[in-house]
């Protein structure tokens, strides 16, 4: 099924930076530079509400670095970044998440010496056993506990990681990995997903079920954005494709428009140019 | 020689207050470095500002209960000023802080004269009789043949023991529930634990603090039982005596500080006694091992207990070994 049908970015004319017409996170004036190296500079970026942006851009593009900054694991330079509502900047990592933002990580960050269902039933928020006050009483959490657990399943099922929910996640696959951690971060609960390479390693099948999955919970009203390298991918699922080159955002607007955008083709095409010259030079 | 004088003594040792205080001081060292995975090298440090919060307190005219007080709260302070700076930082902060701070504060309460509240090297003796005031049993001695405690050692004992199985208990419910989860998760990653909204400072606070104040409970045992506290009983490797009781029993395994405690005294009594009737049988030269060096042979020993126990079983007697495995890949 073609996503447009369900994209609510009609209208907005595909420049960097435009405004949508009712945006879950805003950003502007985002800067990040190690050293001499300006990793990200962002003037103006909006996520529409509901929608599935693609994130690409060439290998050091500044795509992590930018996760890395909105979800308060990195310290920007300078920016404000809003999240539905709430002022994200100065914000604590922790913290993020509990407004509804949550990310995964480009290098998998499933925690291996746990359980499969133990990473996901972690992953849930405000669980009453994890006051102090009361972890100690069993029956006060008992409860809530059993409901998280019927959730994890319910997400393992989906994953297909139903098979390994009593093993330790250090026995996953690198897809299976993935897959872990993209599930962990929907027990959270989150509204809108910021997903660094969510596909990498992941067998195609699988891949499908996973992206159909984030179809329909962007029907439910779930806002995406994923960090993803093939362009296939890209353009089938996405509502709406953010291009980042050398920290900047040069072009955004429906797949379509991307696929054609020139900018985007010349920053793709030189990067291939320069890998196939480095590669038949060295071959 | 008399091998069954010598078994007999290790085990009596194995049993004993000391090797209950270690087990008690590795049950809280075990929810902080097995459990959260932090560096506390400054255990010590929480077992001195329990016994001296305890002994200050009696010897300055209060009561024992006030005493123990005192020392809970002296452990919650120190959790407090080890965690408060470093804990937002990478984990070799809390390190370097913890082994540092351990020693300067041990120098401090070493340092002033007879006259001070902490009366200096003279230290503070018998502050423990309300303790002893309380024992139930009746005079005589108790236990099997060699192996046997007079009432005193039972009471000090029996008491040992239950605090012993009461913290045991009280580590089991905290990281089987769901706090306990995020204090592993935090263990081995924390940023993944932070991207799922869990406040990684203030749980790594609250396991240094508890584990911390567990650590105050074993100094409180030892300093009472011994009705006396002295700066140089707190030295470092103290602390390493520990972390080596927890390594052996096996880190984030429930009943491994017991196991580590009891084996290692076990050992360590055994080498001692087992070296000393060798020498006085002549069957080792004295020009390869005096009396004077069995304290160093014991310890030479410990270590390469450790190292053996590292190649060939690295999660420790009670640990999961998938977890370790886990680790190598
Ligand atoms: N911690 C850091 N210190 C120094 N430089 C960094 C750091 N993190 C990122 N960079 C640099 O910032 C730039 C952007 O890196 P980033 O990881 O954000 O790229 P990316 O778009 O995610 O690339 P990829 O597609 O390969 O994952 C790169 O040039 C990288 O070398
Ligand atoms: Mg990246």
């Amino acid at each position: 099924m073609p996503s447009e049908t369900a994209a609510p970015v009609t209208g907005v004319a595909p420049e960097p930076g435009v405004a949508k017409p009712d945006p879950i996170l805003s950003v502007s004036g985002l800067r990040k530079s190690f050293g001499g190296l300006v990793a990200v500079h962002v003037d103006h970026l909006e996520c529409q509400r509901g929608t599935i942006t693609g994130l690409i851009g060439p290998n050091g593009a500044g795509k992590t670095t930018m996760f890395n900054l909105l979800t308060g694991f990195d310290r920007a330079d300078a920016g404000t970044w809003s999240f539905d509502g709430s002022q994200l900047e100065g914000m604590l990592a922790y913290q993020i998440p509990r407004t509804g933002l949550v990310r995964t990580f480009q290098l998998t960050k499933a925690l291996a010496k746990m359980t499969v269902l133990d990473n996901m039933t972690l992953a849930a928020t405000t669980q009453r056993g994890e006051r102090l006050r009361e972890c100690l009483v069993r029956p006060l959490w008992r409860q809530q506990e059993r409901e998280i657990e019927a959730r994890a399943d319910a997400l393992l099922e989906r994953f297909n990681l139903a098979h390994m929910r009593t093993e330790y996640a250090g026995t996953l696959s690198g897809g299976q990995r993935k897959l872990l951690e993209m599930a962990r971060a929907l027990m959270v609960e989150p509204r809108m997903l910021l997903l660094d390479e969510p596909t990498a390693g992941v067998n195609p099948a699988l891949l499908q079920s996973i992206f159909d999955h984030v179809r329909e919970l962007r029907d439910d009203g779930m806002t995406v954005m994923f960090v993803e390298h093939a362009m296939d991918v890209v353009m089938g699922i996405s509502d709406w494709v953010v291009c980042m080159v050398e920290g900047q955002v040069i072009a955004e607007g429906p797949p379509a428009s991307i696929a054609t955008n020139d900018a985007v083709i010349d920053a793709y095409l030189g990067a291939k140019r320069t890998e196939e010259a480095q590669t038949g030079g060295g071959g | 020689m008399d091998i069954v004088e010598v078994l007999a003594d290790a085990i009596r040792v194995a049993i004993g207050p000391l090797a209950a205080a270690y087990a008690l001081a590795a049950v809280g060292l075990n929810l902080q470095f097995g459990y959260t995975g932090l560096l506390n090298f400054g255990h010590v440090a929480f077992l001195m500002v329990g016994a001296y919060g305890t002994a200050i307190t009696v010897d300055q005219g209060g009561p024992l209960w006030l005493g123990l007080l005192v020392g809970v709260a002296a452990a919650v302070a120190l959790g407090l000023l080890f965690g408060l700076p470093t804990l937002r930082l990478r984990a070799d902060y809390l390190a370097i802080v913890t082994i540092a701070a351990a020693e300067v504060l041990r120098i401090l309460i070493r340092g002033p004269g007879e006259d001070s509240l902490t009366r200096g090297v003279f230290g503070i003796q018998r502050f423990g009789n309300d303790f002893f005031d309380l024992n139930p049993f009746p005079n005589g001695e108790y236990g099997i043949g060699r192996v046997s405690f007079t009432e005193r050692g039972l009471w000090v004992l029996t008491v040992a023991w239950a605090l012993v199985a009461v913290f045991t208990v009280l580590v089991v419910l905290l990281t089987r529930s769901p706090w306990g989860r995020v204090l592993r998760a935090i263990r081995e990653d924390e940023d993944a634990a932070r991207s799922l909204g869990k406040n990684v400072f203030v749980l790594k606070l609250q396991s240094l603090v508890i584990g911390g104040v567990i650590g105050a409970f074993s100094g409180m045992l030892l300093a009472i039982d011994r009705q006396s506290v002295n700066p140089d009983s707190y030295l470092p490797v103290v602390t390493f005596a520990i972390y080596t009781v927890l390594i052996l029993g096996g880190p984030a395994s429930r009943l491994g500080p017991i196991v580590g405690a009891v084996l290692y005294w076990f050992v360590i009594q055994f080498t001692e006694g087992f070296a000393r009737e060798a020498i006085r049988a002549g069957w080792i030269p004295e020009s390869v091992l005096d009396e004077t060096d069995i304290g160093a042979l014991r310890f030479a020993l410990v270590g390469l207990g450790l190292m053996l126990l590292m190649i060939f079983r690295p999660q420790g007697i009670l640990g999961k070994r998938e977890e370790v495995l886990i680790d190598a890949q």
